[in-house]
């Protein structure tokens, strides 16, 4: 029962930022090799140590770690700081990040090897690994808002990491402004804690959280609302951005723009959970509010089942997977909404396993298929790379939810939980999750299959020319394009392989303790009215049982079922995929059109805005301020171009000198008429 | 210590003489010259930071001697808690534009270094002076030597630009000097805190809040009377317009503390809903205005209105936080916001009107469309202006955080919806600073005039990185600046919050 150490604490976090800064500043000096093996090695130690502060955490019962780094800064009394919080939420984060960071990291050695941005880019994945875990080891609302901007910061930078493509360089924008949409409820919600406690720190907010949810804020002179309902709604919008929930999803399948590691890495296995970590952290808070959980749950719902219909349709294999991260992250968040908060973290572990895997492998095939990603142009895939394809297929089985894999016990979890909570919203929310599980399975082995399996597409000549269109694909150019696609390196498959032996085994070892045993302790708050897994865990009797059992209960036929469908549509005859795009054709525009969400923000939003300015610029400060009443009359008008003229015509260090003349005149006579 | 105020006003004014007499023959020496002064200033104002007392409200450093006796009126020094980072930040802003000017003024090169130190002594002189007329003077004399930088080195529409900066700032001046007069009339003595001390009814500090906020808002700029700023940023040369964005346009925020709200407590506690509104309206309707600009310069100096409304509002919401809750707590948090704002924004848009002027001085062009790509050929540059670009949309981290975040706190004590409006300059300047970096600097190179761009020289790199270490220093350790501040801060609002009836 030894403390955790601080310096460990420390360590953990700025030897990353460490290596991002000396790569990103130093990156000449110490060359590509230097970069990666110094970016590689800080973020292993500072794995190792993270593991070893999980294991001090879990199997030495370590106290709960909570104390500031430093002072940011004392105003009016209220202190700001920066300081850690590390339980054993805190401890599960900090090793997954580092985890998959690592992995990542690795990968990126052999994925990024003819980039020229290489240095920069082990720059940046640094810098975010150190501020992702920043966001998770914060003990109190100022810091937790500086790893949230600072995610985004490095997400928005490497988006944009191809800066010449307009396209990243927009989708990067977007990013960013969606994100600051959230931002903008999130700083609302933490002034509203500061309002209610006046301090920003996570205990001192829990504790006041049970008063708060008395206390009713003003709206206008006649209406108030719950005033913690209304802190938790506006600290969830910052999720729905980072986390990507409907509306505010948009930036996350063109955030498919940035290079594929990131993908992995920013845009599923991490960054885009820290919508769902907050929650989980903030859960002393929103227990108090079954309005703003009602909010959450209609929210993850929506996101989980509507967003995964949209990867049924797209042919890019990058956007299928950001399709199904949405959704997925959907689930959580309804886990959220239902008051399981520590299934939503159990799903966010098994998936940021998963999901990282296989992003990884879609990488792994844009590489073998130099960088393209229309998956109507690949198939067959398998028998050229094998280890691409067999971890794939793991990760694929471990999304759908397939028994004995990671993915079954989370998810499968979050769907008991909904289905026995009678909370506002949970009979759409259950119909929600439970109609996923089927587009999940069918989008992921339409992936699989187009991807994989079925006939050799790549041979076509259209390809070739298509692929070779794409700036990326400049420096991959001397591989030439005869090849047949070959299976990646070692520094990409192992990672791979290190990424599908967790996505399988994970769940199964620890479903035990983390969902249904004790693990959280006091990091997560549940009213005891609330506790909907203590319900569907109260016949628990292990990971081999209730695998087996799943394999009887309706998600397990959903899920069946979407495999069926992919395999007969797109593998067996998929001519028929075909017909019924033309068939249902309303509906197939709909959902390729992705709900109009784009066309609305891009078509009405962006042009009205524009329209404000350009309206308030040109009516308001030219014609209104500065034609009415600066050059004002007519009149006016005269006078002051009378002035320009004689000005003009005259040294301008002549009417400098009538200036201080003036000024001295018009001084004197004050002070002389002032003289008592 | 003593006098060393009066070396940080008159050294550089007397080194800027020195260089006016030497003319534009000794154009290498006048060069150095100017450098060294401001270094020296520098460096003068290091021992005036780490000597200041950091336990109490009242002023330090003061010096006195009778200067116009037969009004009262004295040549009184000070510095307390609210002036002392102004005018560190007058002394650090000071160097880059003598470093950016070095080679690019082509015209009388010695003169334009010799009204930027002129200019800065009596700016520090404005944040020091304790006596009313001596501020005020001090206040007019600044004008002069900005008024020629932008006439004399300015673009094509110059004079238009110079009379429209000189109309609006004098107007205004004119007003405050009558309030002063009125005061010293009623008082029979210009000393600031005799004045602060002086009771007044109701009806007199209604006159002299709105003679003071005529002064004030034209110096912040407040919407609506912005629209010199513009104009003026745009013909101005880098420098002016650095030191235009950085210091003159903390005067504005520096009088409302320094005379508004301790002269005419009751007046502005009156009046405060009628600031709040000005300073909401600068966030949001400025910040659309920004969006649609062409002009680099424009853009930003639009940027600087939205951004100085968090000064304005942080100052004023501490009545609406007194009406709300009934006690002070988060009233000096605003305050503390709208000086770490103001400190901020010195930094950050001094640093982009230098990023611009990199480019200008290259392609002589403000026009965003005729840039493009400007990454691919100078990532040095690149890397700077995307992070002050980042610190002007309040990325924590930065110093553009600090202000508006302890604004937007202290203003939902106020109200949900002050913070809420407030809260909206998120995504505004997100959208109008990274859409110009998106158009600036990204994206591939749009034409042959950018591909021959060459990345920043030795002078600029070392301005550049100069103020980014700044920037990063306050947004990540802003304790030092508030401890400065806290004292006086605190008196301020129990003057501020104190009736004089």
């Amino acid at each position: 029962m030894h403390a955790l150490n601080p310096n460990v604490l420390l360590a953990i976090a700025l030897l990353p930022l460490a290596a991002a800064i000396i790569a990103g500043l130093g990156g000449r000096l110490i060359g590509r090799v230097g970069a990666h093996t110094l970016a590689c090695l800080a973020v292993a130690v500072s794995c190792a140590l993270s593991l070893g502060v999980l294991k001090q955490m879990y199997f030495d019962a370590a106290p709960v770690y909570d104390a500031k780094v430093y002072t940011w800064l004392v105003s009016d009394g209220m202190h700001m700081e920066i300081g850690f919080l590390i339980d054993r939420l805190t401890a599960l984060m900090i090793a997954v990040v580092t985890f998959v960071s690592l992995c990542v990291h690795v990968y990126t050695i052999g994925y990024m090897s003819d980039d020229p941005g290489y240095i920069r880019f082990f720059s940046y994945i640094s810098l975010f690994t150190f501020s992702m875990l920043m966001l998770v080891m914060a003990n109190n609302f100022l810091q937790l808002f500086f790893g949230w901007e600072a995610v985004g910061l490095v997400s928005y930078l490497l988006i944009g990491f191809w800066y010449t493509r307009p396209s990243a360089t927009f989708a990067a924008l977007k990013a960013f402004m969606v994100n600051r949409i959230g931002d903008f409820g999130f700083v609302l919600g933490i002034a509203g804690v500061a309002y209610f406690t006046h301090s920003l720190s996570y205990r001192d907010a829990f504790a006041a959280a049970p008063q708060i949810a008395h206390a009713f804020l003003p709206l206008t002179s006649h209406t108030s609302v719950e005033a913690l309902t209304l802190i938790c709604i506006c600290l969830f919008i910052g999720a729905m951005g980072k986390s990507a929930q409907v509306p505010l999803h948009v930036w996350l399948p063109d955030s498919m723009e940035g290079p594929t590691p990131i993908s992995a890495l920013i845009h599923a296995a991490t960054m885009v959970t820290a919508g769902i970590f907050m929650v989980a952290r903030m859960s002393p808070l929103f227990e108090y509010s079954e309005g703003a959980l009602s909010f959450v749950l209609v929210i993850g719902a929506t996101t989980a089942f509507f967003m995964g219909l949209l990867g049924v349709v797209n042919n890019d294999i990058k956007r299928v997977i950001a399709y199904s991260t949405l959704s997925q992250l959907g689930y959580m968040t309804v886990a959220l909404g239902v008051s399981a908060y520590g299934a939503a973290i159990f799903h966010l572990m098994t998936h940021a396993f998963f999901k990282a895997l296989l992003f990884l492998a879609a990488g792994s095939v844009i590489i073998g298929m130099h960088h393209e990603q229309d998956m109507r142009k690949m198939g067959g895939l398998a028998k050229y790379m094998p280890i691409t394809a067999v971890t794939c297929w793991i990760g694929g089985l471990a999304l759908i939810g397939t028994p004995f894999f990671s993915g079954f016990y989370s998810k499968d979890a979050i769907i008991e939980a909904v289905g026995a909570s009678h909370r506002f919203g949970s009979t759409y929310a259950y119909w929600c999750v439970l109609c996923g599980v089927f587009v999940t399975a069918l989008y992921t082995f339409r992936m699989l299959f187009l991807t994989f399996h079925g006939p050799e597409r790549f041979r076509d000549a259209a390809t070739h020319a298509a692929a070779a269109e794409r700036p990326a694909d400049a420096t991959h150019a001397e591989h030439g394009h005869a090849d047949s696609p070959h299976e990646s390196p070692a520094v990409v498959t192992g990672p791979l392989i290190a990424l599908a032996i967790p996505s399988i085994l994970i769940g199964a070892f620890t479903v035990g303790p983390v969902l249904f045993g004790d693990y959280y302790g006091r990091s997560i708050f549940v009213l005891a009215a609330n506790n909907v897994l203590a319900k569907v865990g109260a016949d628990f009797t292990g990971p081999v049982r209730l695998a087996l059992h799943g394999l009887i209960s309706p998600p397990f036929w959903f899920a069946a079922a979407g495999v069926f469908t992919a395999w007969v549509f797109f593998l067996r005859e998929p001519a028929r995929a075909d017909r019924a795009a033309e068939k249902f054709h309303w509906l197939y525009t709909v959902l390729t059109q992705k709900f109009y969400f784009d066309w609305f923000n891009e078509q009405v939003i962006a042009p009205l805005t524009r329209g404000v300015g350009i309206g308030l610029w040109k009516g308001g400060d030219q014609a209104l301020i500065d034609g009415a009443m600066v050059n004002g009359t007519a009149a006016e008008l005269t006078w002051l171009g009378g002035l320009l003229r004689r000005v003009q015509s005259g040294y301008l260090y002549s009417y400098a000198f009538w200036m201080m003349i003036g000024l001295a005149l018009l001084l004197g006579w004050f002070l002389v008429r002032a003289q008592p | 210590m003593h006098g060393l105020l009066s070396i940080l006003i008159w050294l550089p004014i007397g080194a800027g003489l020195v260089i006016l007499a030497l003319g534009e023959r000794y154009i290498v020496a006048a060069r150095w010259l100017a450098l060294l002064a401001s270094l020296v200033t520098l460096a003068l104002s290091v021992p005036l930071w780490l000597h200041f007392d950091t336990g109490t409200a009242a002023l330090q450093f003061t010096e006195k001697l009778p200067w116009i006796p037969r009004f009262d009126a004295w040549y009184a020094l000070g510095v307390d808690g609210i002036s002392l980072p102004l005018l560190v930040l007058t002394a650090f802003m000071t160097v880059p534009v003598v470093i950016a000017g070095w080679s690019v003024i082509e015209i009388r090169p010695a003169q334009y270094f010799a009204a930027f130190l002129i200019m800065e002594g009596l700016m520090i002189g404005v944040f020091s002076a304790t006596d009313a007329l001596l501020f005020y003077f001090f206040w007019e004399a600044m004008l002069i030597p900005m008024f020629l930088i932008i006439g004399i080195w300015g673009g094509p529409r110059r004079v238009y630009a110079t009379i429209k900066f000189f109309l609006f700032t004098f107007l205004g001046s004119v007003f405050m000097l009558a309030a002063l007069i009125y005061m010293y009339v009623r008082g029979g003595n210009y000393s600031i805190a005799a004045l602060q001390a002086l009771p007044l009814t109701l009806s007199e500090q209604r006159w002299i809040f709105v003679a003071f906020l005529l002064a004030f808002a034209v110096k912040v700029p407040m919407w609506p009377v912005h629209t010199w700023l513009p104009d003026a940023h745009v013909e101005a040369p880098t420098g002016g317009s650095v030191i235009l964005a950085a210091i003159m346009l903390k005067m504005g925020g520096y009088g409302f503390l320094r005379f508004s709200l301790p002269i005419a407590p009751d007046a502005s506690r009156e009046l405060d809903l009628l600031v709040i509104a000005l300073s909401l309206i600068a966030v949001i309707y400025i910040g659309f205005v920004a969006l649609v600009q062409q002009d680099m310069k424009k853009l930003i100096a639009y940027s600087s209105i939205t951004h100085m409304g968090f000064v304005t509002l942080g100052a004023f919401v501490i009545y609406e936080i007194v009406r709300n809750t009934g006690g002070i707590q988060g009233a000096g948090m605003g305050l503390d916001g709208a000086m770490v704002q103001m400190v901020s924004h010195g930094l950050v848009s001094g640093a982009l009107f230098l990023c611009v002027g990199v480019l200008y001085d290259r392609l002589h062009s403000r026009q965003i469309a005729d840039y493009g790509g400007v990454v691919n050929t100078m990532p040095v540059f690149a890397t700077f202006m995307v992070l002050f670009a980042l610190a002007n949309t309040g990325l924590p981290g930065t110093s553009g955080f600090v202000g508006e975040f302890l604004v937007i706190i202290a203003s939902f004590r106020a109200s949900f919806w002050y913070s809420t409006l407030a809260a909206v300059t998120l995504v505004l300047s997100a959208a109008y600073t990274l859409w110009l970096v998106k158009r600036v600097v990204f994206g591939p190179v749009v034409s042959p005039r950018v591909a021959a761009l060459r990345d920043v020289n030795g002078r600029e790199f070392i301005v550049l990185g100069a103020l980014a270490a700044a920037v990063l220093l306050v947004g990540v350790w802003p304790e030092p600046l508030l401890k400065v501040m806290e004292p006086t801060i605190h008196h301020l609002v129990t003057q501020a919050v104190a009736t004089k009836l």
